[in-house]
């Protein structure tokens, strides 16, 4: 999973979720008064019994190179997160507009580029970036549509404050997190489950098979052939991978399986090739195609850019997609929403230094003890400083590596982020959360309520990525602000029998 | 269906089934053993096990001779035999899990379960006196595995090739059982010891009680033969387990507007030979020669499956 968190410090008081200072926030109190009613045991029994249900279900993430079990378990937190119908309802507004301006921007600076030419965002940083594809220019894809899957990472500070952490604009993964974490809840607490009203995560699946039917070339008719392209099983989201197609009823396919024909895409099958309309490749741009990438790759499809420029295939997510979720770029995302929608951002950024301008850079040296740094290209938790918690020595280390290359960083305000319930050693504690909606975009822009909750089990930590020890909860959207009556009664129905002859 | 899902169904089916049956062989094996013992007869079960296993050649290289132990350990463990219990599973596991989405929920759990069970059990619960608890379990595991597969898979495609794996591994395993007792199937011997022996040969395909309800007679062993090469109604003899093979071959091409390859035209002759073949004929011919050539022709099919629908 993508993310990098930012960081706060462990004694500044964060925003609980659950806890307002003159008491529980309406749409926990069901919540709460669950958690008392529960003995200490009772939770524990259940926490084991999800961990039984994700090893059986076989929910892993593989991590291949650091010994152990390659198949880990992600942690799952049995307490939901809550949020309130309206605070999801002006969110999913705010994440239907950036992901629309992050698709403009994307369309523009691999066609007319405008927004740079109106001075708008800097030429260089764009076109020099690594994360732009020029193989992409001139591409225009189906609908305009560049980002089909994203998953925008949000964080919570306040009552009314959410920000944008960053975007995740290529092959954003987690979601089959969000959807089994709904069926692990109403399994292990169905009562709690019928005592809210949580809209439904469900369909997923349909929406994005939607989506990517959607963006199908003209020629493909109604039923398009869709394919879900994986690197393979030792690829850490692996799961996910064949849990979305099988959701969707569409075959995941390795590099090995497709081959390309006279710039026409085949999968190879039992009844011999079969031709393949749109894929959702789960693989980085590098090894997509070793003629047109990485020659070494191993995982992608030999002719695969030339069957797309052909436009005889439909890539999901469009090569080149990274620019748009370079760190960056980021800063400049507000200013897309402006020039490309003249509207005015709905979602905030957390401010952002980029190392890079002499005048961000002197101010990111003078207080790293007070930011949070990261690598521009980096993911994953990996390489960054969380100011307030590292040593006198850490904090040197970066000073001399932001002089080296400072390009290569940003920095941003070390932010409280919210809290919620968590089940930990030593009982209920309140634990930093982020969360990650995904956002399709095809014809239109379709968002399931809710998305992937990720809590950062340690105290104190602000690092919420499994790959540094986060662990995941449901997130449940509440359709009303109080606990209401939801159907779920059985129906009695006596069952037919073998007669039995009498006795006697 | 993608070809490389084809083959994942294939060879899942085929190590489970593999797994299974060699749990059977070695149940019974160690039962001949201690029976034999008793007896105070010259009989190497576990050489001819391992004979009936297809890897004796690399055993040998490993160990000096096939004794209780060497053999146990090598058939259920040893990472350097690949037809083992243990390794088995592992494949039987890696070829699911790379065909997640055409496995049922059943099918994923019963095998999933066998092998988390099985890679936290201790050596020493599957060796000495919890061999057999150990080998009934295996044999339970896979009785489970093709049961939620007969049971919860759709008719399609997916369903032909884990089928298809199975009867085709099966098919081998009862060639290769029947073959390692050749010699004492043809021989009209009446010692005790060959009777113990015919026992075992039924056993280990689960069939004794089979061979009462169809001869309701004393073992003889061109029964034996006939039961286990010619009888449609025993599901584990060649017959039954290649006219499965043959039809699903066939419904395979059928769902694909007819189209057919050598796979199918081997299938089909092997089906006829068994289906007209007499028991008489065979044991005239030699019954280790019949043998030695159905178990290459099972191979070949094998060979011509692959050629056909995989790697095209």
């Amino acid at each position: 999973m993508g993310a990098a968190s930012s960081v706060s410090q462990a004694r500044i008081a964060a925003f609980d979720e659950m806890r307002a200072e003159d008491g529980i926030r309406a749409a926990y109190a069901e919540i709460d008064r669950w958690l008392r009613a529960t003995p200490r045991e009772r939770l524990d029994a259940k926490r084991r019994e999800a961990e039984l249900l994700f090893r059986r279900i076989g929910i892993t993430f593989a991590v291949y190179g650091e010994g152990g079990d390659p198949e880990r378990l992600i942690p799952f937190d049995i307490i939901p997160r809550i949020i309130a119908r309206s605070e999801w309802e002006r969110m999913a507004l705010g994440l239907s507009q950036r992901v629309r301006a992050l698709n403009a921007f994307l369309a523009d600076v691999y066609g007319k580029q405008e927004i740079l030419r109106a001075g708008r965002i800097p030429a260089a940083l764009v076109l020099e970036n690594e994360g732009y594809r020029a193989e992409m220019v001139g591409i225009a894809p189906p609908g305009g549509v560049f980002t089909h899957v994203a998953g925008i990472d949000m964080v919570r500070t306040g009552p009314d404050e959410f920000y944008v952490l960053e975007d995740n604009c290529r092959t954003p993964s987690g979601v089959s997190y969000m959807l089994e974490n709904r069926e692990a809840m109403l399994r292990l607490f169905p009562n709690l489950c019928a005592q809210h009203r949580v809209a439904p995560v469900g369909r997923y699946p349909e929406e994005l098979l939607e989506t990517l039917k959607a963006v199908a070339p003209a020629r493909a008719g109604a039923e398009p052939c869709v394919v879900l392209l994986t690197p393979g099983p030792y690829n850490s989201a692996y799961y996910e991978h064949c849990f979305l197609a099988d959701e969707m009823g569409i075959e995941v396919v390795e590099g090995a399986d497709l081959c390309v024909d006279d710039d026409v895409v085949y999968m190879r099958t039992t009844a011999g090739p079969r031709r393949v309309d749109v894929i959702y490749r789960r693989i980085d741009d590098e090894f997509l195609d070793p003629k047109a990438f990485r020659p070494d790759s191993l995982v992608g499809v030999p002719g695969l850019m030339a069957a797309y420029r052909a436009g005889n295939v439909a890539l999901a997510n469009a090569p080149g997609a990274g620019i748009a979720d370079d760190k960056a770029v980021y800063p400049y995302v507000p200013e897309m929403v402006r020039f490309y929608l003249g509207e005015e951002p709905l979602l905030a950024n957390v401010p952002t230094y980029l190392c890079d301008r002499d005048e961000d850079r002197r101010y990111v040296l003078a207080n790293l003890d007070k930011l949070v740094v990261k690598l521009a290209k980096g993911s994953g938790g990996y390489g960054m400083m969380i100011g307030p918690h590292a040593t006198r020595d850490v904090r040197e280390e970066f000073r001399a590596r932001i002089l080296a290359r400072p390009g290569d960083y940003i920095a941003q305000p070390t932010l409280a982020l919210s809290t919620c319930p968590t089940v930990v050693e030593q009982g209920i504690a309140p634990r930093h959360v982020d969360l990650r909606p995904f956002v399709l975009s095809g014809r239109e822009i379709r968002i399931v309520p809710g998305g992937l909750t990720r809590v950062a089990i340690r105290e104190g930590s602000l690092v919420v990525n499994s790959s540094q020890g986060g662990g995941t909860k449901d997130t449940w959207i509440l359709e009303d602000e109080g606990p209401g009556e939801a159907g779920f009664r059985s129906q009695s129905q006596s069952s037919q029998s073998q007669s039995q002859s009498a006795a006697g | 269906m993608l070809s490389r899902t084809a083959d994942n169904l294939f060879w899942l089916a085929r190590y489970t089934e593999r797994a299974g049956n060699v749990a059977r062989g070695l149940g019974v094996a160690s039962r001949m053993a201690a029976v034999s013992a008793r007896l105070g007869a010259e009989v190497d079960e576990w050489r001819s096990l391992l004979t009936a296993s297809g890897e004796d050649a690399s055993f040998y290289r490993k160990y000096e001779a096939p004794t209780a132990d060497s053999v146990v350990h090598w058939l259920i463990f040893d990472p350097d035999n690949a037809s083992g219990i243990l390794p088995c599973i592992e494949a039987a596991r890696r070829n699911a899990r790379a065909v997640r989405t055409a496995l049922t929920v059943d099918m994923w759990e019963a095998l999933n379960d066998t092998w988390n069970h099985l890679r936290a059990l201790p050596p020493e619960a599957m060796e000495g006196e919890k061999l057999a608890d150990f080998l009934g379990w295996v044999r339970e595991r896979v009785t489970l595995f093709n049961g939620a597969a007969h049971d919860t898979m759709l008719r399609n495609e997916a369903w032909r090739f884990v089928h298809l794996g199975t009867m085709l591994e099966r098919a081998d395993n009862t060639a290769r059982l029947l073959d390692v007792k050749h010699h004492l199937l043809t021989a009209e011997a009446e010692g005790a010891v060959d009777y113990v022996q015919w026992q075992a040969v039924l056993r280990s395909v689960s069939a004794l009680r089979s061979y009462q309800w169809i001869y309701r007679d004393r073992l003889n062993p061109r029964r034996i033969a006939e039961l286990m090469i010619l009888r449609p109604e025993l599901p584990r003899s060649l017959m039954a387990c290649l006219a499965e093979v043959a039809e699903t071959l066939d419904a395979i091409a059928l769902g694909q507007g007819g189209r057919r390859g050598e796979c199918h035209r081997l299938a089909g002759t092997l089906q006829a030979q068994l289906r007209y073949g007499r028991i008489d004929a065979i044991m005239e011919e030699g019954l280790h020669a019949f043998l030695t050539i159905m178990i290459e022709r099972v191979a070949a099919l094998g060979g011509e499956i692959d050629a056909f629908y995989i790697r095209h």
